[in-house]
């Protein structure tokens, strides 16, 4: 990297803020999808948004191309670094800067976790709904960045229902507010086209969330089945009964096996599938939702049904779950996690067809997903050190997204498209469609310096836009108005 | 005016007429009006707008056309009244996709034969497309959001006539930008939609209102707040002021089952009724009406209010005392624990006035804290003279970007110019 480059960055941040040793750079090489790596030219860690405008200025000055980190938890390699490029890092900006209970908003710093702006609001009887698996250290930034769901997101849906506005440094580096933290900001929703743009459109520096009221009643049931076609009916049934649950979890008896091997969760023994149900809401909801649904299980076959009261009994059931994508490690040398949705209706067909897939190739899947809004998480076993094995569970990982396209559904759920998937993107949209995606890039990013190489499969040359307007107003011509 | 369709416009489309006075938008004359019945022959129709350069307007119903500023130029009016299918209810998925003229009421009875609905509940009556292009919501804003929030795919075609699609047909998908966003709101701008899916909910089966009545506005925005803090999950929050010196309700719908919002509203009047012990207001009450929204007539002015919700009794106050100063009475309404309301004032208010206040209102709740602005005032619709007198829009966050976004998507500036915030 160019050393004066560095020298400037420094002054803009301080000498402990700027990362130029190769060793320490190789820390960042990666966020949580390890297959890709790459070593940033440089690293920064500012601490204000003013110090991310100055950075990213100086790389759109010098052509250099810059990525925004937040927590490197993400599973797409949206975070993935380029080696001509500098890594802005956003771990030493994470305040809540103010909670406006009444409101029902909070500022936060985007390397705060997601966990924290929950904590900060709990005193207030507030929360804040989206909860990724990996909300103990996820910033809230990178939440922006990929528009992160959770279990939770079924009923309280995605980071871009909690967002209200955000400041953002632009890829020309110039420190500006997205949407004014109402959610009915007038001109544009730019907040809705920023969130989920997976960080190709600027770096954001401040986040107004939304906060929700705690629920007074919270109870968590765990389903056992000797089938998953046993425990996709209930699913279907508690849906259909028009009962919205919080979360609805399943997982087949592969991932359970690796759950126990790895935290012990102790899931009734000899299920084929479990299945977690969380209801939330008011009290008495929440206790006739409760009855409904231990009838409904009981109806479709489930065996053992148990509930958590407390915070630690529910921990103990969703310890499992939320151990699973880990805890395959403990059955398999090496595995891939898919992100794939289909329209709920269609899981027992797409389940069907991924187990004709493995029995095919005999490469073992275990299933991990969120029932309720139709997002598999395949887990793709394989032994990366047997002959062309690695080869055929990407076959098989990419067959799964194929299944998921043919059923009307999404190469991704919550995951983002990142490094990974950019080369799915055709199989999902049209070239139109893409070329129409990308004209918010131009608008946002003309010389394609912001996280480049990531979401779209071949990026849009942003020509010069024609300079045609038309004609004025007769009103403003007639200087009776003046237009903004 | 043009004797008659230019061949390109009517080879492209299979009902091309000549516009007439009824078409006229905020008393800008249209020259043409397309009915396309695909999104096809829209994009057809749009190809042939681009090729003889003119300016184009979409149109639903026509009810919010005259939303946002007159736009400077309207050549070609494309109707969305023939794109009135329902192209695939997946009542199991709780998802359905439609065309873009389809009306929110065909919609709705469609929904509810199989128990379900799309939740919002706009005032007025509306096309799929229209209520996405203005964003417009009612009282459900409070629990389910705007358009923008339920729209889960999207089909648009550009100025240039390409189609574009985004989203899908899952609740949850995270693949590529979120096109449906960018054109929820944007006031027919970018380009026109034919097509969109959305995430569909339960119909209740029963609904009560808890309401209270009171003289003050602190205790009104006491009672607001505390029903949106409360643990009985509101469907909807409502204050209605019709009178600036007229007593204030506060209407909290729940939604359910029947014992489920039975005990609800119990449990609630209860909570309102110590949140504001020792404050003047009351009484409680609890109705039972019938399924289906309080829609408001539609006033000659309407004026949005948005704002911090936490500043509610602030800005009721606010509005109080403008409307005395400027001798209007305008009726106060809306979504106040979502930090929406809106001022309707009568086709005979003075225009100077209701600049005036426009103006004023928009300095005390929209001006910023010096760093990011914190509400906005929008004059929706207004007579000719308030939209000669007033600035409709106001200043916008980063209009720098929008005008960008509108530069790519529409470089030759013939979706609806002028009608939108930033002069977009």
């Amino acid at each position: 990297m160019d050393s004066a480059l560095a020298a400037r960055l420094t002054d803009i941040c301080g000498t402990d803020s700027v990362v130029t040793d190769p060793q320490e750079l190789r820390t960042y090489e990666c966020d949580g999808l390890t297959a890709h790596r790459c070593s940033p030219g440089l690293v920064v860690l500012p601490r204000t948004a003013g110090q991310v405008a100055a950075v990213v200025g100086e790389c759109a000055a010098r052509q250099v191309p810059f990525v925004a980190r937040g927590s490197g938890t993400g599973l797409s390699g949206g975070a993935l670094p380029r080696s001509d490029g500098v890594l802005i890092v956003t771990s030493k900006m994470r305040s809540i800067v103010a909670v406006d209970a009444a409101s029902r908003r909070a500022i936060v710093e985007p390397g705060a976790t997601n966990l924290s702006v929950s904590k900060a609001a709990e005193k207030f009887g507030l929360f804040y709904a989206p909860d990724p698996s990996s909300q103990v250290i996820c910033s809230v930034g990178g939440n922006v960045a990929e528009n992160s769901g959770g279990a939770h997101c079924l009923k309280h849906g995605f980071t871009v229902h909690h967002v209200t506005g955000l400041q953002i440094v632009t890829p020309q580096g110039e420190l500006t507010w997205l949407g004014d933290g109402t959610g009915s900001s007038p001109g544009y929703d730019l907040v809705g086209a920023f969130t989920g743009s997976e960080g190709t459109l600027g770096i954001v520096t401040k986040v107004v969330v939304k906060l929700t009221p705690l629920p007074e009643a919270v109870t968590t049931l765990l389903a056992a089945f000797a089938t998953m076609g046993a425990g996709g009916a209930a699913v279907s049934s508690i849906i259909g009964s028009g009962i919205l649950p919080g979360a609805i979890e399943m997982m087949d008896a592969l991932a359970i096996e690796a759950a126990e091997a790895a935290v012990n969760c102790q899931y009734p023994a000899g299920a084929g599938a479990v299945l977690i149900v969380e209801l939330d809401g008011p009290a008495g909801d929440v206790s006739r939702d409760e009855a409904a649904v231990r009838k409904i299980c009981t109806g479709a076959g489930a065996y053992e049904i148990r509930a958590a009261q407390d915070a630690a009994e529910r921990a103990a059931i969703w310890t499992g779950r939320k151990s699973a994508f880990a805890a395959v490690g403990r059955i398999s040398p090496a595995y891939i996690v898919q992100d794939g949705v289909v329209p709920r209706t269609a899981l027992p067909q797409v389940l069907d067809r991924i187990s004709e897939l493995s029995a095919a190739t005999g490469i073992r899947v275990a299933n991990v997903f969120h029932a309720g809004d139709g997002n598999l998480h395949p887990l793709v076993l394989f032994d990366d050190t047997a002959d062309g094995e690695q080869e055929a569970a990407e076959q098989v990982s990419g067959a799964i997204l194929d299944l998921c396209i043919e059923h009307g559904g999404s190469i991704t759920g919550e995951h983002g498209v990142g490094v990974d998937k950019s080369r799915y993107m055709p199989r999902m949209f049209g070239a139109d469609d893409l070329d129409t995606m990308q004209l918010v890039r131009c608008a946002f990013d003309p010389a394609g310096l912001c996280n480049p190489g990531k979401v779209f499969p071949t990026p849009r040359l942003c020509g010069e836009v024609p300079g045609v307007r038309r004609a004025p107003h007769p009103l403003v011509a007639s200087r009776q108005l003046e237009q903004f | 005016m043009a004797a008659s369709v230019p061949p390109e416009l009517a080879a492209a489309c299979a009902r091309v007429r000549l516009a007439d006075e009824h078409d006229s938008v905020s008393g800008q004359p249209a020259r043409y009006v397309a009915e396309p019945a695909s999104t096809a022959e829209a994009a057809a129709a749009l190809r042939a707008a681009a090729a003889l350069d003119l300016t184009v307007l979409p149109r639903g119903t026509g009810g919010r056309v005259d939303w946002g500023r007159p736009p400077a130029s309207c050549d070609l009016i494309l109707s969305t009244t023939r794109l009135d299918k329902v192209i695939e209810h997946a009542a199991g998925d709780l998802v359905v996709t439609v065309q873009a003229g389809v009306t929110l009421g065909a919609l709705q009875e469609r929904l509810a034969t199989d128990g379900q609905r799309l939740a919002l509940d706009p005032p007025g009556a509306g096309t799929a497309g229209g209520l996405i292009a203005t964003n417009a919501a009612g009282p459900l804003r409070f629990r389910y959001g705007a358009p923008r929030d339920l729209l889960i795919g999207i089909t648009i075609v550009r100025a240039d006539g390409t189609v574009a699609k985004a989203g899908g047909k899952v609740v949850k998908n995270v693949a590529g930008y979120d096109l449906g966003k960018l054109f929820a709101g944007s006031y027919g701008t970018l380009g026109l939609i034919t097509e969109a899916t959305f995430r569909l909910h339960p119909l209740p089966a029963a609904t009560a209102w808890v309401t209270a009545e009171t003289g003050d506005p602190t205790a009104a925005a006491v009672l607001a707040l505390s029903a949106a803090r409360s643990p009985y999950a509101p469907a909807a929050v409502e204050l209605d002021w019709p009178a600036s010196t007229g007593p204030l309700t506060v209407s909290v719908l729940l939604e359910g089952d029947e014992p489920s919002v039975a005990e609800r509203a119990d449990l609630l009047a209860a909570w309102l009724k110590s949140e504001v012990a020792g404050i003047a207001a009351g009484p409680f009450s609890v109705v039972r009406p019938r399924l289906g929204n309080r829609a408001r007539p539609t006033a000659p002015t309407q004026i949005r209010v948005a704002f911090w919700t936490g500043r509610l009794a602030e800005v009721l106050g606010t509005i109080g005392a403008l409307a005395a100063r400027h001798r209007l009475d305008p009726a106060v309404s809306g979504a106040a624990a979502a930090g929406v309301l809106e001022l309707s004032l009568p086709a005979d208010a003075p225009a100077e006035s209701v600049a005036e206040l426009v103006a004023e209102l928009r300095a005390e709740v929209a001006a910023g804290d010096g760093e990011m602005p914190t509400g906005s005032v929008v004059v929706l619709t207004a007579p000719a003279e308030v939209r000669a007198a007033a600035d409709m829009w106001g200043p916008v966050p980063s209009p720098g970007l929008m005008r960008a976004v509108k530069d790519q998507f529409d470089p030759g500036h013939r979706m609806a110019p002028g009608r939108f915030a930033g002069g977009i």
